[in-house]
């Protein structure tokens, strides 16, 4: 599935029982249709407390994750991609050509 | 290299582009064709004539290694994977083992939207899925991607003291000792390029996509071979998009590197991209201290990915990779 606002590649992963959808790109969330109504019934549950933050992949099973990977699958010592427009990245106009020239022949 | 070794190195290719009759009217002189010299550094000279390449190896390369890791890329297995060599074993010129392989196109470095990311990712994973023990007729030496990470460190300390190494040198130290060449790795050994960058990908006439340069192939953890791409998505070189593609392509070509679909891989990713990222930034700062120039802002982000990393060294837990299949 593709992220209706960047086109990047979703990720589905699973939170207490709801399917979600996060954009590798943008970092988007997406919830089906009656998705959001089951998280703020679990959020209910839960006693009033604050909703969750955004799910981790499941693929970081059960974080006590000291100093580990956030909610994004890239290492804790990466830079800030940012999302649309991509400040913080190197990756857009003259320093895309400049990166990929490093890229393809340092060895 | 002497001045004679050029043109001889031409000879070579020269004579395996033009089996007899050679096309130059007047065999005793040298023929005409271009031959463009694609590498020219210590460790490797390649040109170019017609359909052929000839490379001249470093000279202190090991002959037995260099003999295993030819018939690895001619190995019947690896057809579709890796670029066969003309001939099974090196020859020599002046000191040097000489190899010779088919032309193959590269990758077009002016245009990045046509990177061939999936077919990277596709070779890679094919690659890593062969067992080497019992497919290969030949032992295969260390996957020297360490040792290449260790080399660039030692030139950084020989290039002498420039503000930008500390932090680079401190991240080297956070290092699990495999990373840094001094035991071997942990985990499954399974057979690696050494030193995959897309500079290593060619197109051959019919239209398929190689892996090529076998000087650091070898048998070690797989996730080295990912590690330059996922570096530069971490330093934010490497846009999301296209670092989703070839991580997908990869796991869905069964790659044995990253856990399956879904899984977050960077567990197994994160020692080899931290030791790519330090490689790089080293050798960036040995490069503007001989040219004696600043460092550019993609060299900048790769220091500055260093100082982070330094101050969150690698988790334990992640230094013994785990086998995925
Ligand atoms: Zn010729």
């Amino acid at each position: 599935m593709q992220c209706p606002k960047c086109h990047a590649p979703m990720h589905t992963y699973n939170r207490n029982g709801v399917q979600i959808e996060q954009c590798n790109g943008c970092r988007g969330i997406f919830l089906d249709y009656g998705e959001l109504e089951s998280l703020t019934r679990l959020e209910a549950q839960w006693g009033g407390q604050q909703a969750p933050p955004p799910p981790a992949p499941q693929a970081y099973p059960a974080p006590p994750a000291p100093q580990g990977y956030p909610a994004a699958q890239a290492p804790a010592w990466g830079a800030p991609h940012g999302g649309h427009g991509g400040h913080g990245g190197h990756y857009g106009g003259h320093s895309r050509h400049k990166s990929f020239g490093h890229m393809l022949f340092s060895s | 290299m002497t001045a004679a070794f050029l043109p001889a190195l031409t000879a070579k290719a020269s004579a395996a582009a033009h089996p007899n009759p050679h096309p130059n009217p007047r065999p005793d002189t040298p023929c005409d064709c271009a031959t463009p010299v694609l590498t020219a550094r210590p460790d490797a000279t390649v040109i170019r004539h017609g359909t052929i390449v000839a490379k001249a190896h470093a000279p202190d390369t090991p002959p037995t290694d260099l003999t295993a890791r030819l018939q690895t890329a001619a190995h019947p297995t690896l057809a579709t994977t890796l670029l066969p060599p003309l001939h099974l074993t090196p020859t020599e010129l002046q000191g040097r083992p000489v190899t010779l392989w088919p032309y193959g196109t590269p990758v077009d470095r002016d245009d990045p939207d046509a990177a061939p990311w999936e077919a990277a990712a596709t070779l890679l994973a094919r690659l890593h899925t062969v067992p080497p023990p019992t497919t290969l007729p030949h032992p295969l030496p260390p996957m020297r991607g360490p040792a290449k990470a260790a080399h660039a460190v030692a030139r950084l300390h020989a290039a002498g003291p420039h503000p930008a190494a500390p932090p680079v040198l401190r991240a080297w130290a956070a290092l699990p000792p495999w990373a840094r060449a001094e035991t071997p790795p942990p985990g499954p050994h399974l057979l690696c390029h050494g030193d995959f960058h897309l500079g290593q990908l060619v197109r051959t006439p019919e239209g398929h996509w190689r892996l090529i340069d076998v000087d650091d192939l070898g048998t070690g953890n797989p996730a080295w071979d990912l590690a330059r791409p996922a570096a530069w998505y971490a330093c934010g070189l490497l846009a999301p998009d296209e670092w989703t593609r070839f991580l997908d392509t990869y796991r869905g070509a069964g790659g044995a590197a990253v856990p399956a679909d879904g899984a977050d891989p960077w567990p197994a990713l994160d020692v080899p991209a931290r030791a790519l990222t330090v490689q790089t930034a080293a050798l960036a700062i040995t490069k503007s201290v001989a040219a004696d120039r600043p460092l550019d802002e993609i060299e900048q982000a790769l220091v500055d990915a260093c100082d982070r990393m330094s101050r969150m060294p690698p988790r334990p837990a992640e230094l013994a990779p785990e086998t995925t299949k």
